[in-house]
């Protein structure tokens, strides 16, 4: 299997705080990987570097086979990226949304507009085509998110927190939406606070005051600390942080 | 029981006040901008941007040559403004010393000045100036033109004959035609008006924003009071910014008060209290603390710096500025100001100026009052 | 005794960011009938309303703390009117709106001293209530509220609104944002303030607090689905619920929804959860179609629902076309 994101020893320090302490771990090609961590843990942080947001203290890491450090702008141009805090233009209708990040990632024109169609089609929007996006409801909206984060086919995508505050049925076509994606190749990257999507991911990592402490798959995790469910395991780690803080 | 309750209110309202006096000491940024900029303010336009033009090179033609023209060049070279640097003996050399850039003014006396001057009173005098800048030009017009004025009026006052002088106000104030004499009363106006009302509106719409005015209007306190409440500290820090003006134009600048402080006081009492009222129109109407910074920005300080007649007359303006300019307080709080302290007049030949900052005071307290909320729509 | 009663309330506003009308009930068919809110809420519970955002949550918390006038309907709080009688609920309420972030740049110290003489008491006079939270963050004391983590803010807040001992609590999503183990201490502090007598009502958009509140309602769209104990909820669950596994979940999905049998079909963790128009069908059947597609390891057996399985049911049946966008 093909790696496409790996790390090692990566760190970043602010004055005295580590904030992300000596991280090493690989991520295989079409994998849904599971960033969680209680707030303050140093995702953000960690997930800024592998980004190419934020240049790291030391160690190492390559995102799509770009170095983080060295090439920046080609692992930007590798990825895709969505929160649940900024995701779309609101003022923008939705098609002119489609197209402005598909061209800041360099799609032609015709491609564009063909592939436009496919996906409004896809999403059952077409109906919205010229609608304003914040004339849609939130659940609509982080999935038309998602669809224009991966849009321009990126090797990986960042999902922070995609899911925040979105009723369950919507959440549950969202991970659908992850599931086709990763089937496609797409390697994704997600954090998230409900602990039951945790269950959905094929591994899962779970950092305590900067250090990853667990990596495995939800089953394994869940046998290695005896619990019924990712929540009891998340719980069992998060315990022992000795710092909490934004 | 009941003086208890009172005691508690009272020191309900005093907690809200010492509160806004942290938020307000606390952002350093916020106290270098409130305090600073008034000495920033008044230095810059007291020094830097300012319309005198000194040392300026001066010809003379004077063909003459008696008692009358001798005393006006006297009078010329005595005053910061000019250097004689040349004396010409035709007109024929005027076009050559500008060429060269020798001089820019030439002062050119008629044949018998004082002759003329004394009995027919049809004493001639030219003054050209090079006008390739067309400011400094007038300006340099209007300080010799003050000059040769102050000449005649000084032969008017030992004759006692009645000349048909035109006097002019501003030179009449301004002897020395200073331009802080503009500018102070303009920044004073400009500097109350945003720290009252930009600052108080951009203090409640912070508490909207981090939705701790929610809890606020929850509370036992009533919406009344946190209103003036918050609006306490920024009068506070007006008084201290008018004194650190007035303090800084006294002796840095040296205009002094001519009239009277109280009244001066007076005037500015009212003025703030209409910033206020404006602050608090602005923060009902502005749900982030941008929009807050926006509004007060384009609709306060703007007008108040083009159209208040702090940097450009009213009276030059097209008849709807001049209309609309009615509409600014500062413009009758500058007006006013400029009575009471460059001219030194009454308090009552303000009274117009003041009627006006009144009414405005009054309609502006009648619609924060209607417009103010005690829910959250 | 009922510390707060609502009746047939409902608050519609044109929203001007989303262009759409939003708020509390929902319009019918004639434009001057509104389908409101409906509940009581007994003194000293925890009742919860759980929504996703934009249900009209907040709407509900801001009618019923004073702040926003009803279009319709009327709400008593402790016995006094929300709208007639203000002044005697701002007087003994509690409220943490959703954004209310305190003062940042005061200390811990200075924000509970300030709530407490807003509020018209002082820190000492209600320190037993506030103690067991307070005293965690006691430490901090000199500390400005902008620079503690979120766990302490949460705590800090809680205390600020508890300071003069209201008798109802109005807790508006204090926990979204918030990780899974400050989340669950939060409500461990919660339990106790019920034990003092303090009706609280609040709001949370994760399902999974359902368990934490004696009663909750389920919101959506401006009404309420169902109002019950998270328990009498789940009982009402009215279809069979499957969990169905297989070595391949993206396909056991699709291949679960093509079935004309199957009625809904989400996926739940490691697990699909699938409901039956039909409950004639049985497992083993499930199991061998399952099997002629080509799955292996298939794993099938009955659960029970939890709330979100419920939640998503009722949601189907008050609009069909939800779960379809």
């Amino acid at each position: 299997m093909k790696i496409v994101i790996q790390t090692d020893g990566l760190t970043k320090q602010f004055g005295n705080f580590t904030a992300v302490d000596n991280i090493s771990f690989k991520v295989q090609k079409g994998e849904i990987f599971g960033f969680l961590g209680a707030n303050g843990a140093g995702k953000t942080t960690a997930m800024r570097m592998l980004c190419g947001l934020s240049l790291p203290t030391s160690g190492k890491g390559m995102v799509a086979g770009y170095d983080i450090e060295q090439e920046p702008e080609k692992v930007k141009r590798s990825i895709g990226y969505m929160s649940q805090k900024f995701s779309l233009y609101e003022d923008l209708k939705v098609w002119e949304n489609i197209r402005l990040f598909a061209g800041i990632y360099g799609m032609k024109s015709k491609d564009i507009a063909l592939k436009t169609d496919a996906l409004l089609k896809q999403l059952g929007f077409e109906s919205e085509r010229d609608s304003y996006v914040k004339s849609l409801p939130l659940g609509w909206k982080q999935k038309l998110a998602f669809s224009v984060a991966i849009f321009h086919e990126p090797k990986i995508v960042f999902l922070d927190e995609p899911t925040g505050g979105v009723d369950p049925a919507t959440r549950r076509q969202f991970w659908e939406l992850i599931y086709e994606a990763a089937d496609r190749g797409i390697t994704v990257f997600v954090t998230t606070h409900y602990m039951d999507e945790a269950e959905y991911c094929d591994r899962v990592s779970i950092m305590v005051d900067g250090r990853i402490d667990a990596l495995d798959t939800p089953k394994s995790l869940k046998n290695q600390f005896n619990a019924n469910n990712m929540d009891e395991v998340f719980h069992q780690l998060a315990r022992k942080a000795q710092r909490s803080d934004n | 029981m009941n003086l208890y309750q009172q005691f508690i209110r009272g020191s309900q309202f005093w907690a809200f006040v010492k509160k806004e006096f942290r938020h307000i000491m606390r952002d350093n940024r916020t106290v270098l901008i409130l305090l600073g900029m008034p000495i920033v303010e008044i230095i810059l336009f007291g020094f830097a941007i300012t319309t005198e033009v000194n040392n300026s090179k001066l010809a003379i033609l004077d063909p003459s040559n008696d008692k009358a023209t001798l005393h006006i060049v006297r009078e010329m070279e005595a005053s910061k403004y000019f250097n004689v640097v040349k004396i010409i003996h035709s007109t024929s050399e005027i076009a050559t010393v500008f060429n060269r850039g020798e001089v820019d003014m030439v002062i050119i006396f008629g044949n018998d000045f004082n002759e003329k001057l004394n009995h027919t009173g049809g004493a001639q005098i030219q003054l050209v100036a090079d006008a390739t800048n067309p400011n400094v030009a007038v300006t340099l017009n209007n300080y010799a033109s003050s000059i040769i004025l102050q000449y005649q009026m000084e032969l008017m006052m030992q004759q006692k004959v009645p000349y048909q002088i035109k006097p002019e106000i501003k030179l009449l104030y301004n002897p020395s035609m200073k331009s802080s004499f503009n500018f102070v009363p303009g920044v004073m106006g400009m500097i109350l008006m945003l720290i009252c009302a930009m600052m108080t509106s951009i203090s409640i719409v912070r508490e909207k924003e981090t939705g701790t005015m929610e809890v606020l209007l929850v509370s036992p306190m009533k919406p009344l009071n946190i209103i003036i409440a918050k609006a306490v500290p920024y009068l506070v820090l007006s008084f201290v910014n008018l004194v650190t003006i007035l303090l800084l134009s006294v002796f840095v600048l040296h205009v002094p008060v001519a009239g009277s402080i109280f009244s001066l006081t007076l005037v500015s009492i009212i003025f703030i209290l209409v910033s206020l009222c404006l602050g608090l129109l602005i923060s009902t109407i502005s749900d982030t603390q941008v929009a807050a910074m926006l509004i007060s920005g384009m609709a306060l300080m703007m007008p108040v710096m083009l159209l208040s007649g702090m940097m450009f007359p009213v009276e030059n303006m097209p008849k709807p500025l001049q209309v609309i300019s009615h509409l600014i307080p500062a413009k009758w709080y500058i007006m006013a100001v400029k009575k009471i302290m460059i001219e030194g007049l009454p308090l009552k030949y303000a009274l117009k100026e003041i009627g006006v900052l009144c009414l405005m005071a009054v309609v502006l307290i009648g619609i924060s009052l209607k417009k103010f909320k005690i829910r959250l729509e | 005794m009922y510390a707060i009663q609502v009746e047939g309330l409902s608050k519609n506003y044109h929203s001007a960011k989303s262009g759409k009308y939003a708020g509390l009930g929902k319009p019918s068919a004639s434009p001057d009938q509104v389908d409101g809110v409906t509940f009581d809420v007994h003194q000293g519970e925890i009742f919860g309303i759980i929504g996703p955002d934009g249900a009209g949550k907040t709407t509900l918390f801001r009618i019923l703390t004073t702040l926003l006038v009803p279009d319709s309907g009327t709400a008593k709080v402790d016995g006094y009117d929300v709208v007639t009688e203000l002044k005697d609920i701002r007087q003994r309420v509690g409220y943490m709106p959703g954004k209310f972030s305190l003062y940042q740049d005061m200390t811990v110290e200075e924000n509970l001293n300030f709530f407490a003489t807003v509020f018209n008491t002082t820190v000492e006079e209600n320190y037993e209530l506030v103690k067991d939270i307070y005293q965690q963050i006691e430490p901090f004391k000199t500390r400005r509220a902008g620079k503690l983590s979120g766990g302490m803010k949460q705590k800090l807040a809680l205390s600020c609104a508890l300071i003069h001992k209201p008798s109802v609590l109005f807790l508006d999503e204090p926990t979204t944002g918030v990780d899974p183990v400050s989340r669950k201490e939060f409500w461990g502090m919660l339990r106790k303030l019920k034990e003092q007598g303090i009706t609280i009502l609040v709001s949370t958009p994760y399902m999974d607090e359902a368990f934490l509140c004696d009663r909750i309602a389920l919101i959506q769209d401006g009404i309420f689905l169902q109002i019950d104990s998270p328990q009498g909820i789940i009982d009402q669950f009215a279809q069979t619920l499957w969990a169905v596994r297989s070595n391949n979940m993206s396909k056991l999905l699709r291949d679960l929804r093509a079935h004309p049998a199957v009625d809904t079909c989400f996926a739940f963790g490691d697990v699909h959860h699938v409901t039956l128009s039909n409950d004639s069908y049985t497992i083993a059947e499930l199991h061998d179609y399952l099997a002629q597609l080509g799955h292996s390891t298939i794993e099938v057996h009955v659960i029970k629902a939890g709330i979100e399985d419920c939640y998503m049911q009722l949601a189907r049946r008050v609009d069909p076309h939800s779960n379809n966008h």
